[in-house]
């Protein structure tokens, strides 16, 4: 029993645990990308350094409040900082529309256009980061660093695995879910959101139905900010913010949202843990599970991993091109918001 | 009231003023830095405009979007290391037979995959776990018999060797095999992802690059990973050669230069000589590609697919034919690039220089003109590196009259290298805007 206990609590250390929370990060990005790809209906490749903008911001203004004493320890100072940066992630997307967007939406360009448009912006946000903070590793995570540490566990339970729950890891997974019930409120509940949806469902009855598209754009880009920079922080604090690694998210992010089905959010969030457990579960040594499980003779010698942890986020890449090959549509096709 | 040819004239006399001003830039860089500097430029120019000919076949004449530039030009670069560098004797004992039989269960289990694939249709959801059972069982199959030979040959002279090695052929022999690996990855690629709508085409090119590199960055058996291949074999002679010759000391003499910086300059201009060649050969291919039948029927295709289609042309088909054909340009640069460093470094390819950078070359250059994508190469990349030089001389300006250390100042000058990924996105975005026919614009015929 004891065994089968380790075992248990061996895979929800170092796979249910992570696996929640960077399943998390990965849903709130992809829910941005779906947003803007379902009312605006381009891929957004500016979307990893729209999060590394709202999470740069979080880490500036975090030192700030750092340096002036203030602090709600044991939460992380960086939940004080995320709305003003949300907000500024907000203007950036909303700048960035007006600037550059609009004109085409207004050309009616085709998909390919945005696309190539949004790695202009992609390369101008990019840059604008380096040059503001520069392209160093920062961390940023302060106050309790764990809810729930190893040893604690092992003494309260007298196991001989120890489950242990980061402070970050916590925030991520409370906030992730707050943040989507209130987004699935929205979308279903209030006007605005009905509005929404009936604008990406059929662009030209909308119109007739006297929905300004304008307003809905400028809501989706708000929406897509908020998400962004929350996706960003919560990965920033999680791991450490490098400006560097939102641009490799990008494509984890792009993963998580065509195989829940680009365009649906229910299907952003499931893209986004299926990513997230299979990066862990394909890379996982499980020599110590069967251990527990199974008798000392038939233990295998080696580490009994599929794939060496090199090859982690590799994997998020070959489940998105299984994915397009086979069902490009992805698991929820046709439930757009 | 113009006439055709007046139309032409002005053209050409356009295009022969912008490819001045690159002549004149070139000419100053030398002047005022150096003549190395200038050279090591002009070299790293012609591997990017032929890189972005490639692109341009591909979005200029058919409309694919490939945002897998940096893996065909990786596939072209391990050409490099396979076909130069003397085999590893000792591996290939320890481990060759291994690897060669590894080789063959791959092939193997992807027939019977396909075979399965294609011949279990009636079966319902048993053909899903069919064909997952066949591909689980040849990869188990696989690790278990490479895994020991893999670690034996890594373990062999790690500090120097720990890989297979090459062939031990002269390193140009792998710009042609560079090319081929490219295009043999592409033909895959294409086979299976041309179908998909242009995003998820960018986005599935860009996944499959970066597995290419994640590969190349991990099987350290293959070429050492981030271990990286050093000191390829050159076509040119070596510097420290040239320093001792004869007539190079002589030449110093007269011309006035250390024979160290001549003999450095001689060898880049070597190399620049073999780069133009291959760029005059594919410039040549291409025009006559583009004012053939060829290019014509492209033009159509990207033009109105479902009109060439009802005319007759196979879409499809015709699409596989010139990404392969694009993405072998892309194989060729990688290796001129791996031979021009005399050394693989997988870790330095990354997205953002090797696909994204190439790609606002075309743009700006001129997509559909294979002479704009040659400008937009080198417009580009001189400037991706002129940048540097140009941001802080412009931060040095703005900031004079703050002090020396003021801290805005100094966060400026250190950040001024950071300007470059902005100015191209900006340079980018305004193209595309004002003149999204870039520089030279397609030629409508």
């Amino acid at each position: 029993m004891t065994d089968i206990l380790n075992a248990f609590v061996l895979l929800a250390n170092f796979v249910l645990i992570p696996g929640l929370a960077y399943g998390s990060q990965l849903a709130l990005g992809a829910l941005g990308v779906t947003m803007v790809y379902s009312v605006l209906r381009f891929s957004n490749f500016a979307h990893g350094e729209l999060m590394s903008f709202g999470a740069m911001f979080c880490v500036l203004i975090t030192w700030g409040l750092q340096s002036a004493g203030i602090s709600i320890a044991p939460l992380p100072t960086a939940l004080l900082a995320l709305p003003a940066a949300i907000l500024l992630t907000i203007a950036l997307a909303l700048i960035t529309d007006k600037l550059v967007f609009s004109y085409y939406r207004h050309q009616r360009s085709e998909t390919v256009t945005y696309l190539i448009v949004s790695v202009g912006v992609m390369f101008f946000i990019g840059g604008l980061i380096r040059f503001i903070i520069g392209p160093d590793d920062r961390v940023f995570a302060d106050g309790e660093r764990f809810l729930l540490k190893a040893r604690t566990f092992k003494d309260a339970t007298g196991l001989s695995e120890g489950l242990a729950i980061k402070t970050s890891q916590g925030v991520t997974i409370m906030l992730a879910f707050m943040v989507v019930a209130a987004l699935f409120w929205f979308l279903n509940r209030t006007k605005t959101g009905k509005s929404m949806r009936a604008y990406s469902d059929n662009e030209d009855l909308a119109l007739l139905s006297g929905i300004n598209p304008e307003r809905v754009v400028m809501i989706t880009w708000m929406i897509t900010g908020a998400l962004a920079a929350l996706a960003g922080t919560l990965y920033g604090l999680d791991k450490s913010y490098k400006p560097f690694t939102y641009l490799s998210l990008l494509l984890p992010i792009f993963a998580s949202a065509i195989v829940g089905g680009v365009g649906s959010p229910v299907g952003a969030i499931a893209g986004g843990y299926v990513i997230a457990f299979s990066e862990l579960l394909v890379t996982f040594a499980y020599k110590k599970v069967i251990s527990y499980l199974t008798f000392e003779q038939v233990v295998p010698e080696g580490l009994v991993q599929l794939l060496s942890t090199d090859y982690k986020i590799a994997v998020s890449f070959v489940i998105l091109l299984i994915v397009l090959l086979i069902k490009p549509t992805g698991l929820f096709s046709g439930k757009t918001i | 009231m113009n006439t055709p040819s007046d139309d032409t004239k002005k053209r050409q006399e356009r295009n022969l003023t912008l490819f001045g001003v690159l002549v004149v830039l070139f000419v100053f860089v030398g002047m005022a830095q150096s003549w190395n500097v200038s050279l090591a430029i002009l070299n790293l120019c012609l591997i990017s405009a032929i890189m972005t000919l490639g692109v341009n076949i591909q979005w200029g004449y058919a409309g694919i979007v490939n945002f897998g530039v940096m893996g065909f030009a990786a596939l072209g670069g391990l050409a490099g290391v396979l076909v130069s560098m003397p085999p590893v004797a000792a591996s290939w004992q320890a481990g060759g037979p291994e690897l060669l039989l590894g080789g063959a269960i791959i092939m193997i289990t992807i027939v019977l995959a396909v075979f399965a694939a294609s011949r279990t249709q009636h079966l319902g959801r048993w053909r899903f776990w069919i064909i997952v059972g066949v591909s689980l069982t040849g990869y188990f199959l696989l690790r278990m018999l490479v895994d020991p030979a893999i670690e034996a040959i890594e373990s062999i002279n790690p500090a120097k060797a720990g890989h297979i090695g090459g062939l031990g052929l002269p390193i140009l022999l792998s710009w042609v095999v560079g090319g081929i690996f490219a295009a043999g990855a592409a033909y895959v690629i294409g086979k299976a992802s041309l179908g998909l709508r242009s995003d998820y085409l960018a986005i599935a090119t860009l996944g499959i690059s970066e597995i290419v590199v994640y590969v190349l960055k991990n099987e350290d058996w293959l070429a050492r990973g981030v271990k990286n291949v050093n000191g390829l074999p050159r076509p040119v002679p070596y510097e420290v050669d040239l320093q001792v010759t004869a007539w190079v000391a002589e030449l110093a003499t007269t011309v006035g230069t250390d024979v160290n910086e001549l003999s450095s300059i001689i060898v880049k201009l070597c190399y620049a000589g073999l780069f133009i060649i291959v760029l005059a050969i594919l410039l040549w291919l291409f025009e006559t590609a583009l004012r053939s039948p060829w290019g014509r029927m492209m033009r159509a295709i990207r033009d109105n697919e479902v009109a060439a289609n009802a005319m007759g042309k196979h879409v499809t088909a015709k699409h596989l034919q010139v990404f392969v054909l694009g993405s072998a340009v892309i194989g060729v640069a990688g290796a001129m690039l791996t031979t021009l460093d005399g050394q693989f470094t997988p870790h330095s390819y990354l997205p953002l220089r090797f696909t994204f950078l190439i790609w606002i070359m075309v743009i700006v250059g001129g997509s559909g003109n294979n002479f704009g994508s040659v400008l937009g190469g080198f417009i580009i990349w001189f400037f991706w590196v002129e940048s540097e030089p140009l941001g802080l001389w412009l931060m040095d300006v703005i900031t004079m009259p703050l002090d020396a250390s003021n801290p805005l100042k100094m966060h400026l000058l250190a950040s001024a290298a950071h300007m470059r990924l902005m100015t191209m996105g900006l340079l980018m975005l305004l193209m595309l805007r004002f003149a999204p026919q870039g520089l030279i614009p397609e030629i409508k015929r």
